[in-house]
């Protein structure tokens, strides 16, 4: 059976994953470019979440074995990001005085970046491969 | 910034959405009808962006200029990506693209009009 992976449900999660690659990136680049001193912790943590969910996006497209190990890391790295800074904001606001993508557990963003993680594994465990 | 045109901007991406969105729930793939929206959508927002560049010509600035124009390329940047996705996926996931696609311009409308006033 062909790799399913980047069809069907599977292309929408990489229009979300492209989406937020452009939104993120576009953000820091912003933020990093214009006004880096103000809190650089959250810039450089939205700059990694770009990377990342760009990571995902090419993992997702290229799918087979490389690119299930790509996406599930990716996906993976992204939900112990977003539940480790959204926690950490909550605790620590003096830490994040400015917003990043995984600030609030994402809240800025519709709680997307909590959603999108969990729905990228759940895609990569529907469409695995069972060996004989 | 205009505030017919975004409302506009509003109801037509909406309207697209919520048909989109009936569908993917019926299984449908996107046909002409949320092509031909999409593009209604992109005629809507190139028509705010016009009224945007009225709005500079006129001695308006942007809040946070960097922020705004990236912001209004990508919704520029998004109806044609979610007719292309639509094209290559003819299956109910196209519309559900489709629908994610709408739903996303206004949101991006409401953040410009946030980056526009600071």
């Amino acid at each position: 059976m062909a790799d399913r992976l980047n069809t069907g449900p599977g292309r929408v999660l990489i229009f979300v994953y492209g989406l937020f690659a452009l939104a993120a990136g576009a953000r820091a680049g912003v933020q990093i470019a214009t006004r880096f001193g103000a809190a650089p912790l959250a810039y450089l943590l939205s700059a990694f979440a770009a990377v990342v969910y760009l990571v995902a996006t090419y993992g997702l497209v290229r799918g087979g074995r490389a690119g299930r190990r790509i996406a599930l890391v990716c996906c993976t790295v992204e939900l112990l990001g977003v539940l480790a800074v959204g926690t950490l904001s909550l605790a620590d606001r003096a830490a994040f005085p400015d917003d990043s993508v995984w600030s609030g557990y994402g809240r800025g963003y519709g709680w997307v970046p909590l959603v999108l993680p969990v729905l990228g594994l759940a895609w990569l465990y529907r469409t695995r491969r069972t060996r004989p | 910034m205009n505030s017919v045109l975004s409302a506009i901007v509003y109801v037509v991406s909406l309207a697209v959405a919520v048909y989109a969105l009936v569908e993917a729930l019926v299984d449908r793939p996107p046909g002409r009808i949320q092509v031909v929206g999409l593009g209604l959508v992109e005629a809507a927002v190139l028509a705010l962006s016009v009224g945007v560049l009225v709005d500079v010509i006129g001695g308006g600035r942007p809040a946070e200029t960097a922020t705004f124009i990236g912001y209004l390329l990508t919704t520029l940047l998004l109806p044609p990506a979610g007719v292309a996705l639509a094209r290559m996926e003819p299956t109910r996931w196209g519309s559900t693209t489709v629908c994610g696609a709408a739903l996303i311009v206004p949101v991006l409308v409401v953040r410009l009009g946030q980056v526009w006033h600071g």
